[in-house]
Parts: structure tokens; sequence; C-alpha cells
């Protein structure tokens, strides 16, 4: 016993953390338990359900793995979501023959943006998306010698930089906050936090929908978004006071407003996949869709959470 | 020898081509149950991009990888012993003469299907422009006529000639769409067989999500 509590001291920083993980494991075990059931009664309904709750546990493997190896894995994997989020999108939306280089550039700038988080340099990650990449792919398009479309695709390649670097960057700003700023849970418990919140909603959506209204996708429903603000706020609202520094006031008003970003994120990427044409921005995860369709409620409530939690608790930012 | 390549074969495939494929290129796959699991078979695909072949090896399971031969031209693939070595050897590929007439070209095809191997066949013969479907040549008509018990996957294959188009060196990673058609065997007429095979491959065409490629 005293061994197995060494052991857990030595993955989770705090009890609370490795108590809050044990919580997601007990979710992901009524879900394979759901995923089990649930097809047998109703396959037309249900039958997405195992796949989605399998790709859960990979995420959550991968994201709680990252987290717990520290800021600098987490940096690593983050920059690797925001490269598959940039791929998935700049192959759905225009883009012209010419323009490989340009997109080889912006796939440059999420190494460029994460290189700030590492030289743990705020300021740089700050004008780095918005100012100095957007110029390098408007000079690179436009030396492609093809007037027609130039104005477009460099709106095109500005709004993947963003959404899937700028806005998901944001997480790993958060993972630099020094842990003395923090509780026992340090940056870890701070993004565990937000994960956790933001995809509670996401989760709390596709319950309703299935059970009340399964014909209609989720998160196209009234019930379904109240589901995940209620969820979402509640998640986080409840968990603020162990994981983040945040007084009750604070983490009700950063609370209420995470899921009204997540949201926003959901229906800007649903805007573009209807222009688009398609239901998934790809078919990486099975039962949920692409890495930008999972991730753009997320990347959406990020600067938010990172902004107000700075602004109401962090000497760092 | 032959037991150390196929490992370092496989080795390859799940360790890095298939991790860089999924991870790097990013490959949507549709209709994967229609994949021969046994051969002998042929998979027919449109040809764009050396990424093609990468493409279509990552489709199959690693213990199939000693069957499965992607079938390469010998005049370009085979021309300095370190590219045959690394052609024959990592991509077990099947090197066919299109150059020499007197020669039989299929016999090697042939023989491969007789036992009972799966060749990966590109029908337009060379990977042509990007994005777009050339003519299809008919060695592949003449090779079903041949091994008439072999069925035919026909594949479309959408994406790689943005990652890398024939002629350019800017490798471009771009989401790849592989969209695996249900198989067919010989028809019995080489004209009726061919027009099957490109109806089926550009009726699969449409189920691939739109590409923006203006």
């Amino acid at each position: 016993m005293e061994t197995a509590g060494a052991g857990l001291s030595a993955v989770f920083p705090s009890p609370a953390l490795a108590l809050g993980y044990s919580g997601v494991v007990a979710l992901l075990l009524l879900g394979t338990l759901a995923a089990a059931l649930l097809p047998r009664l109703d396959p037309a309904r249900f039958a997405d359900l195992p796949a989605r709750v399998r790709t859960w546990w990979i995420l959550f493997a991968v994201a709680g793995g990252a987290l717990l190896a520290g800021w600098a894995v987490f940096t690593l994997v983050l920059a690797a979501i925001s490269y598959i989020a940039v791929r998935e999108f700049v192959s759905l939306a225009p883009t012209r023959k010419e323009d490989r280089g340009a997109v080889l550039f912006v796939y440059a700038s999420v190494a460029i943006s994460y290189g700030a988080v590492f030289a743990d340099s705020y300021a740089a990650f700050l004008v780095i998306a918005p100012i100095y990449i957007f110029v390098g792919a408007a000079v690179l398009l436009s030396l492609a010698g093809r007037p027609e479309g130039f104005l477009t695709t460099a709106g095109v390649l500005q709004f993947g930089v963003i959404v899937c670097v700028y806005f998901t960057g944001h997480l790993a700003l958060l993972m630099r906050v020094p842990a003395e700023e923090l509780g026992p849970s340090g940056p870890a418990g701070l993004v565990f936090l937000v994960l956790l919140a933001t995809q509670a909603g996401g989760v709390a959506d596709y319950v309703v929908q299935t059970l009340a209204a399964p014909d209609a996708a989720p998160g196209t429903s009234l019930r379904g978004r109240l589901a995940h603000g209620v969820v979402s706020a509640g998640a986080f609202i409840a968990l603020a006071p162990v994981f983040s520094p945040l007084q009750t006031w604070q983490a009700v008003v950063v609370g209420i407003g995470l899921p009204v970003w997540a949201l926003c994120g959901d229906q800007v990427v649903r805007a573009m996949r209807r222009e688009l044409g398609v239901q998934s921005t790809s078919l990486l995860l099975p039962g949920h869709g692409g890495a930008l369709d999972r991730l753009a409620g997320l990347a959406f409530a990020a600067p938010w959470c990172f902004h107000m939690i700075a602004f109401f608790a962090l000497e760092r930012y | 020898m032959a037991g150390f390549a196929l490992m370092l074969r496989r080795l390859l495939l799940v360790l890095i081509l298939r991790p860089f494929a999924w991870l790097v290129i990013g490959v949507d796959v549709r209709g994967r149950r229609n994949l021969p699991a046994s051969g002998p078979a042929i998979v027919a695909a449109n040809h764009n991009s050396h990424i093609d072949t990468l493409l279509l090896i990552c489709l199959f399971p690693s213990r199939l990888l000693r069957q499965v031969r992607p079938v390469a031209a010998a005049d370009h693939f085979f021309k300095t012993p370190l590219s045959s070595w690394f052609a024959r050897h990592v991509l077990g590929a099947l090197p066919v003469e299109r150059a020499n007439a007197r020669r039989d070209m299929l016999a090697g095809c042939e023989a491969a299907l007789k036992r009972g191997e799966i060749l990966l066949i590109f029908p337009e013969g060379t990977r042509g422009e990007a994005e777009e479907l050339g003519d299809f040549k008919t060695g592949i008509a003449r090779l079903a006529e041949r091994a008439p018990d072999a069925a035919i996957t026909p594949v479309y294959l959408q994406g790689a000639g943005r990652v890398l188009p024939r002629g350019s060196r800017l490798f471009t990673p771009f989401n790849c769409a592989v969209i695996v058609g249900e198989p067919f065997t010989w028809c019995g007429d080489r004209k009726a067989f061919m027009t099957r095979l490109r109806a089926a491959i550009e009726a699969l065409k449409s189920d691939a999500p739109p590409l923006r490629w203006l």
C-alpha cells in the first residue's frame, strides 16, 4: 500500500489530480459499459458509440499522459495536434496549385509559435502568428505569380493559423505558469480543469442529443447546447477551488464564459464544414470526425480561460 | 536473407511508414473492408505521385506484407543497384520492363499472382498531371485475362498529387483520401474490362471529399 502511494505521488503532483484522473477513468468505464449495452437495444441510434468511446480513451491517454509528463512534452503534443488541425484545414479549404510553399510556411508557423512557448516568451508568442506569420504567408502567396485568388488564399491561411495554432497554443502557455503561483496540482491541474470542463460539455451535448433527439447531429439543438453549457460551467465552477487559484466569484465568471466560447468555436467550424460540403474535417478520430472538429470548442475557449485566469490570479502573465 | 529483409520491411511499415502516413500526411480510408485479405488479387489505383505506393502499402496489415507487391517500371525504379535493392527488398516491388517489347512483359506479374500475391498496379502507367485521371494502359486487362481467378479491387487515391506532384521536390503534407471499391473479376472481354475498371475508379472519385485545388 505504501509503495502504491509512493508510486502515485511520483506520477501525480497532488492527490487531488490523481482523484481527478480517477474520475475521468470512472466516466470512461461508464461510457465503455454503455457502448457495450446500448447498441444492442437500439443499433441505429448508438451505432457510433463504441468507436466514440474508444477514441475518448485514446484522447484521454494522450492528453492525460502529456499533462503528467510536464510542460515540455505537453507543448510538443499540443504542437502536433495544432499541426494536424492546420493540415486538415488547408486540405479542405481552397488553396491554389502555386501555394504549396506558403502552406509549408504555415506548417512551419506551428514550430515557430510553439518555439516561443519553449523560449518562455509570452510577448513573442503574442505577435508571431497575427503579425509575422501573416506577413510571411501573404508575401509568399504574392510571389506565386497568379493574381486571382490571392486575397482569398491569404485570408484562408490566416484563419487556419489563428484557430489551430494561436488559439490552441494558449493552453501551452497555461502549462508554463510557475508552480509557486498555483496550488499543489500545479499547472497540470489548471490545464486539466480547462480540458475537463470543455470536453465534459461536448459529452453532455452528445448524451442529451442522442437520448432526446437522435435524428439531429450533436451540437445542433438548443437542448444539447444548454446541456453543454450547464455541465461545462458546472464542472469548471465546482472544480476550480481545487485546481485553480481563482476565488469563487471569479470561477463563476470564467466558468460561465467558457462554454459560450466553446460553442462559438463549434459554430464557426460547423459553418466552415457547411461551406466546404463535408460532414467532418477528416476521419482521424473514429466516432468523432477530424482533429479540428474535436479541437474547435477547446481552441476557442483556450484564450478566454488563459486571459481571465491571468487577469484574476496570475503574476506570470 | 529473405527472412531478414521481410522483417526489416515489416518493422519499417509499422514503425516508420504507417505513422508517417497517418500522422504527417494524414490518410482517410473509406471502404477498407473491400481490400483483399489474401491473394491472388490485383489492387488497381489512379496514379499521381510517388506517395501513392506508400498509401497503398500502408492499407495492409503487416502480416500480409510478404504478399503485397507494388508493380514498378524497371527502367525507372531498377536503374541503379541501390534503387534496385531498395525497390525489391524494402518496397517488395515487382519490376516490369516497359521498354522491352520482345520479352513477355507480364510473365513476372502472372507468376506472382500464381503464387497468391497481391499486386498493386497503377493502370495509368505513369504519374501524369496532379489530381487528374489519365488514360489507362491495357496491360492490366491482359494480366487479368491470364489470371482470371484474381479479384480486381479498384481504388481511388486523392490528394497525393498535392503532397508530392510529379516534378516537384517540395514535400507538402495534405490529407489524402483512399477510397476502396468493391472487387470484381475478369469478365471475358478486354475492352469491357477496361471500361468497367475506369468506371469503377471514377465512381469512387465522387465519394472523396471535395478538392478545392484551384
